[in-house]
């Protein structure tokens, strides 16, 4: 971080007053505490992480602790099992993602438009967002039930013995039904703030040009919201990522819907291999890493200038 | 009137596919645990199949899940607390101050908001265990105070630009210190803010899963998602779901009574500091 060490000029002011000096102080007495504390649980675990990653390292055999480089990338990488996890996530992602997107901008404009019961709305909209994502998993495994659960018999399509969990297909479109009800409620109120500031005066504007709907929602609206839906796609894709809950309830990641989150957990505190699994951890926090700079990249989101921060 | 019939049919379909799964898990919760071993597929009990407030007596008697619910209550207040604590610190001074290192601060923030936690289960799991704090309560909050500092650090932030400055100033003409104007004028005016921040630091406290399975092995300091994951009755094959369903209404009560009250200002901490154009 080379801001870290940028030197703040103050221009016309050669010499640094006492007062700018005793600011510069406070503020970093105030944020120190805030720094350490991110960075104690984060960059030290990730640094022992990739340290633990060089070794061939189990809990249940800690003295036959051996260096192996990157042993442990190579056989993280030339895995089937990893691959298919990974694919597996990827799709968690991006359909979620575009089911939230389009979900949570027609709340949003529910949300701007309707002018009874705002309130009521708003806090319906909360409610799933407030609920605990094991919750919600439990509750949509149990409807997806077909000893117990309502969806078989409400389905018309569907037969009243069909068994959700018992292939891949069925239970990923499950466990994707869960997260996108868990997490849409977030998602809109991202864009509900971003439609707040499209001009009503532009909409109306392109109104008397005689624009249709479709047109003001695609030419005005949209492109005038781009930021607040890149900020709100972003963090959701990575969020949608990290996808774990769910999953450790709803199936336990059997019938191969283990997402890669899920399999790094696996490897490290079920199966106590530290070594393999911090090589995992790596790759992960890798991957994040390449999704957002991918998102960044692609649609030039400006998180400072979204963020109102820089 | 074509608008108002399709808002009429968007908030309709907003409430059913908000409140469906809520309205689902508590009608399950009063079926009894009899119907649900021998399967009894429908949204509401049927005859016969319903519990009263049975399972609720059940969960509530359970000396784990009693356990989970004070743990939990407990982590989650302490690491509010204390995080609510450092962001307003952090924020002041990011709002308020010129200081090197401002950017480093908000970038750390917004790196670490992107973290993949479970990244890090792994090397805090063995740290955790060769320092002590595997399966203690400091050993959950600390993880719960760094990754609810970024949230908290922003919506701070953002509450604390919109405060009339000039007060300070004001104060500091007056006399007053930096941290006297800080102390005595922002921080009632910043009360709000810092109350919108410390709800949501709590519900990312209450909402964990991933530290609670990972970070816990008994009852010492398991919370409740965790215990809710590890509930099962006396067939383990067959999951005891009604009960279950009892507990999850438990533990979601007091979330639900949280948003209900406190609804405009969650909306607003989400959003204030999120997206300006």
């Amino acid at each position: 971080m080379s801001t870290a060490t940028e030197v703040k000029t103050h221009k016309g002011a050669p010499q640094v007053s006492d007062r700018a000096r005793a600011e510069n102080t406070l503020g970093q007495k105030l944020v120190a505490p805030a720094i350490i504390l991110m960075l104690v649980v984060t960059a030290f675990p990730m640094l022992r992480a990739l340290y633990l990653s060089a070794f061939n390292y189990s809990l249940t055999a800690p003295e036959d602790r051996e260096f192996v480089g990157l042993g442990n990338y190579v056989t993280a990488l030339t895995d089937s099992l990893f691959w298919r996890d990974t694919g597996i996530t990827v799709l968690y992602m991006l359909v979620t993602v575009a089911f939230e997107l389009v979900i949570g901008f027609a709340f949003a404009m529910v949300m701007h438009k309707v002018i009874f019961a705002r309130g009521i709305i708003r806090t319906s909209i909360l409610i799933p967002y407030g609920i605990i994502t094991v919750v919600s998993g439990f509750a949509w495994q149990f409807a997806f039930s077909y000893q117990n659960g309502f969806i078989n018999q409400w389905l018309p399509f569907i037969g009243d013995q069909f068994n959700w969990f018992g292939e891949t297909t069925p239970a990923v479109v499950a466990i994707m039904v869960s997260e996108i009800w868990k997490t849409t409620p977030f998602m809109s109120l991202l864009l509900l703030a971003g439609l707040a500031q499209v001009s009503e005066d532009m909409i109306e504007a392109a109104k008397v040009d005689g624009a249709t709907w479709w047109q003001r929602l695609w030419r005005v609206i949209l492109p005038n919201m781009r930021a607040a839906i890149m900020v709100a796609v972003l963090f959701r894709a990575l969020d949608a990522y990290r996808i774990f809950d769910n999953i450790y309830v709803m199936t336990a990641g059997s019938v191969g819907t283990e997402s890669i989150s899920f399999l790094t957990y696996r490897q490290t505190i079920e199966q106590f291999q530290l070594g393999i699994g911090s090589a995992l951890s790596v790759l992960l926090f890798l991957s994040v890493l390449l999704i957002a700079w991918l998102i960044v990249k692609l649609f030039r989101v400006d998180l400072a200038q979204a963020r109102q921060e820089g | 009137m074509n608008r108002k019939i399709g808002t009429a049919v968007g908030f309709l379909l907003i409430m059913v596919w908000c409140l469906l799964p809520v309205a689902w898990i508590i009608s399950l919760s009063f079926k009894s645990q009899e119907a649900i071993t021998n399967g009894s597929p429908g949204f509401l009990p049927v005859d016969g199949g319903g519990a009263g407030w049975q399972n609720y007596i059940d969960v509530w008697n359970n000396e784990q899940f009693r356990r989970a619910i004070l743990n939990s209550i407990g982590i989650s207040l302490i690491a509010t607390v204390l995080s609510v604590l450092i962001a307003t610190l952090a924020a002041y001074a990011i709002a308020r101050l010129e200081f090197r290192g401002k950017k480093f601060v908000l970038t750390a923030a917004l790196a670490i908001a992107m973290f993949p936690v479970v990244s890090l289960v792994g090397p805090l799991f063995d740290m955790w265990r060769t320092i002590g704090l595997y399966d203690t309560w400091p050993g959950l909050i600390i993880p719960y105070m760094s990754f609810t500092l970024p949230l908290a650090i922003w919506t701070l932030t953002a509450f604390f630009r919109e405060i009339p400055w000039e007060l300070e100033q004001a104060a500091q003409v007056d006399g007053a210190t930096s941290w006297q104007a800080f102390r005595k004028v922002i921080v009632p005016l910043a009360a709000p803010g810092v109350f919108t921040a410390a709800i949501l630091t709590f519900f990312f406290a209450w909402n964990d899963f991933v530290f609670g399975i990972s970070l816990t092995s008994t009852e010492t300091a398991r919370p409740i998602p965790a215990a809710l994951s590890f509930f099962v009755g006396a067939d383990p094959f067959n999951r005891p779901a009604s009960l279950l369903a009892a507990g999850a209404v438990i533990a979601t009560v007091p979330i639900i009574v949280i948003v209900l009250v406190f609804q405009r200002k969650i909306v607003a901490g989400l959003t204030s500091g999120a997206v300006k154009g």
